[in-house]
């Protein structure tokens, strides 16, 4: 063989990421609306081609039931099973929240360590295809606020595979965020078994003047613009936390005791965003290090709108990113 | 299938002996648990939220007779029945409601929260209507392993009308889950009877809306309320699907301890008293050549056992501080 490696996209990694953890333990399974393959393999075919390995009870295409599909993966997860189930977009946990906030994330604690809920949930959501209100929110902060879950979300296709590989192997319930723009993203193809630890930062570019903390989509913002800052002369680091919560504090840190300057950069928006909270911890333990305050850069405070003319004024825009940047680098 | 099709007729069939005896020592465990534990909150030597069981302990004991050890239990902040039947240690179940170290939950579930994998009591939910979707999942696990187990959930009235419930049901018959729901119909959701909480005359007539089937029951009848149990058991386990049990019963003393009556009507209070399900079943019992000496030598024997775990309990450790940084995660909280 000669050339590149093959490469492969972030449904391509999710659906490999699950069909070896399938294929490796029987006790992993999948449920959701419209999963298998009568359905067609789920709405963005993450799941395509596994019904017919796996059988229908291993992909089980469920009701329209968030709440039952929730429940049963934790019932099945008390159980010794590593259930994934899907939720088709990220704002419908609204209608679960109970079973994943009172019962995902507390039965370890409650039971004394008794049982414990090796569950993945599994859902996606963006902003910028025009899916309008109830269709586009990132509601991380909402599970990071909560004691007893994982929250995690690529921005690539290696990671994603990596990542959905360590959240399948978690003994604690784990929301694995996909964003519906990032789907078709190309990786070099990790190889069978590739995992990306839970809790651990990448630092997707190293860069000594400020540190530009993101995930998921808005890493390829930063990744961009890092480039043309380069080329004016202002060195950014990007670190792509991968796992939201609970964070490894100890990366971003090191980072920020590096560059001195921070700027927190999320799609969900801004108040009482993971934004605040790293940026509270950075100003909390490295007071006195720091060359600027730390920034915060997150969606309008708005529901997001429809119309593309005011969706892309709702997400962080580069103009406002660059900003950033160069108030930052002001100071100091 | 037709709706009348669905529903199963309540049968008087006769019990054994063993079971009988099996059934009635289950029973007289669940009550003297509730007599003592209302007795320690009179005297004030325990201060913890309980919701009392009396009036229902026939029907979780003869639900929890039909089951192995090995099947699975997902019950009710009202669930000392459930709990006490499917065999909890009694001196760990006492140490967990007083919030002890040597708990079933190194006191860091409580009484709304009791766990026992070991006897398959899997979760107690201080939700309503939150143990059912996750029983599907703890039977859709036996589905797919085919480790011949059932899961049975316990929830009361109230529980029906809340959305869970109604996802529940249609999943687990779409599904044909070997999974039992067990509806303790006690008349009461707090305060709200049942009659200003629902529409429809009865929970059990809901099942076939799901293609379900269904039995209603006296649930303080023993011959009823086992049977129903046993069907409903049996057919889940071979593989022939889920049943609603809706057991008629009442909740004696009020929706937790030093609770108030006065919503309650005077016709309502003595047709619970006429309807104590302890004395039928001494009376059943008694039918059935068991002499009053035995009887009483069962009740002796589970009172000297709690009065036993009850002191233990009270003696033993409260967990340390450092428990809040355990079991949050796998790992230990930095
Ligand atoms: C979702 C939810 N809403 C409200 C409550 C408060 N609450 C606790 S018990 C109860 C009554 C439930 O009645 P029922 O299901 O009939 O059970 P019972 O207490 O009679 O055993 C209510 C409303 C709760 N725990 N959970
Ligand atoms: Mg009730």
């Amino acid at each position: 063989m000669t050339g590149k490696p093959p490469q492969i996209t972030m449904v391509q990694a999710l659906n490999q990421a699950i069909d070896e953890a399938m294929a490796e333990d029987d006790g992993v399974f999948c449920l959701g609306e419209d999963v298998a393959a009568k359905q067609g393999g789920g709405v963005f075919k993450v799941t395509s081609g596994l019904t017919e390995k796996y059988g229908t009870h291993r992909i089980r295409a469920t009701p329209i039931s968030e709440t039952a599909i929730v429940g049963a993966a934790v019932g099945a997860a008390l159980a010794g099973q590593r259930p994934i189930a899907e939720i088709m977009l990220m704002n419908f946990v609204g209608v679960c929240m109970d079973q994943i906030v009172n019962h995902a994330a507390k039965l370890r604690f409650m039971s004394g360590g008794q049982t414990n809920v090796p569950l993945v949930i599994r859902t996606t959501t963006g902003v910028g295809v025009g899916f309008g209100g109830q269709h586009s929110d990132m509601l991380e902060a909402w599970f990071a606020h909560v004691a007893g879950i994982r929250v995690v979300t690529p921005s690539n296709a290696a990671d994603a595979k990596g990542l959905m590989r360590s959240a399948i192997d978690s003994n604690d319930p784990v929301i694995f965020i996909e964003n519906i723009l990032c789907y078709g993203l190309k990786s070099d193809d990790p190889g069978p078994g590739y995992r990306v630890p839970l809790g651990e930062a990448a630092i997707a570019r190293e860069g000594s003047d400020v540190s530009l903390i993101t995930y998921g989509r808005t890493v390829l913002d930063a990744l961009a613009i890092a480039d043309e800052m380069a080329s004016v002369g202002i060195s950014v680091e990007v670190v792509d936390l991968r796992t939201i919560a609970p964070y490894d504090e100890e990366t971003v840190l090191a980072s920020v005791r590096k560059t001195g300057r921070a700027i927190t950069l999320h799609e969900a928006v801004r108040p009482y965003g993971t934004g605040a909270e790293m940026a509270a911890t950075i100003h909390e333990k490295l007071w006195g290090k720091l060359k600027a305050p730390v920034l915060r850069i997150g969606g309008t405070f708005s529901p997001v709108p429809f119309v593309a003319a005011l969706e892309q004024a709702w997400i962080p825009t580069k103009p406002e990113i660059v900003a950033a940047i160069r108030s930052s680098m002001e100071n100091g | 299938m037709a709706a009348d099709q669905l529903r199963d007729a309540p049968s008087r069939a006769e019990i054994d002996r063993a079971t009988l005896r099996d059934i009635y020592t289950r029973t007289m465990k669940v009550n003297r648990t509730d007599e003592k534990f209302r007795a320690l909150l009179m005297e004030g030597k325990v201060a913890v939220m309980y919701y009392c069981v009396r009036g229902q302990e026939l029907v979780s004991a003869a639900a929890m007779t039909a089951l192995t050890d090995d099947d699975y239990v997902v019950c009710t902040y009202r669930g000392q029945g459930e709990q006490t039947a499917k065999g909890i240690p009694a001196e760990k179940w006492w140490a967990e409601c007083l919030g002890k170290v040597t708990g079933t939950c190194k006191g860091k579930g409580g009484t709304m929260h009791i766990t026992y994998p070991e006897k398959g009591i899997m979760v107690t939910t201080g939700v309503v209507g939150s143990g059912l979707p996750i029983a599907n999942g703890l039977a859709m696990a036996s589905q797919n392993n085919g480790d011949g187990r059932v899961t049975m959930v316990s929830f009361g009235d109230g529980a029906a009308n809340i959305g869970g419930f109604h996802e529940a049901m249609n999943m687990a018959a779409l599904y044909q889950l070997p999974i039992v729901f067990l509806c303790q119909n006690n008349r009461y959701g707090e305060h709200t009877a049942f009659a200003d909480h629902t529409a429809s005359p009865s929970i059990a007539d809901r099942a076939a809306g799901y293609g379900m089937r269904s039995i209603h029951v006296d649930g303080n009848d023993v011959h009823q309320m086992y049977n129903a149990a046993k069907l409903a058991v049996d057919r889940a386990r071979a593989g022939e699907g889920p049943t609603l049990i809706e057991a008629m019963c009442y909740r004696m003393m009020g929706h937790f301890f030093g609770a108030d009556f006065s919503y309650m009507p005077p016709e309502h209070l003595a047709e619970m008293k006429a309807e104590d399900p302890l004395p039928k079943l001494r009376a059943v019992m008694l039918d059935r050549q068991f002499t009053e000496a035995e009887l009483d030598d069962i009740v002796a024997q589970i009172d000297a056992e709690i009065d036993t775990a009850v002191a233990r309990a009270l003696a033993a450790d409260f967990p340390d501080p450092h428990e809040l940084k355990v079991d949050v995660f796998e790992e230990e909280m930095p």
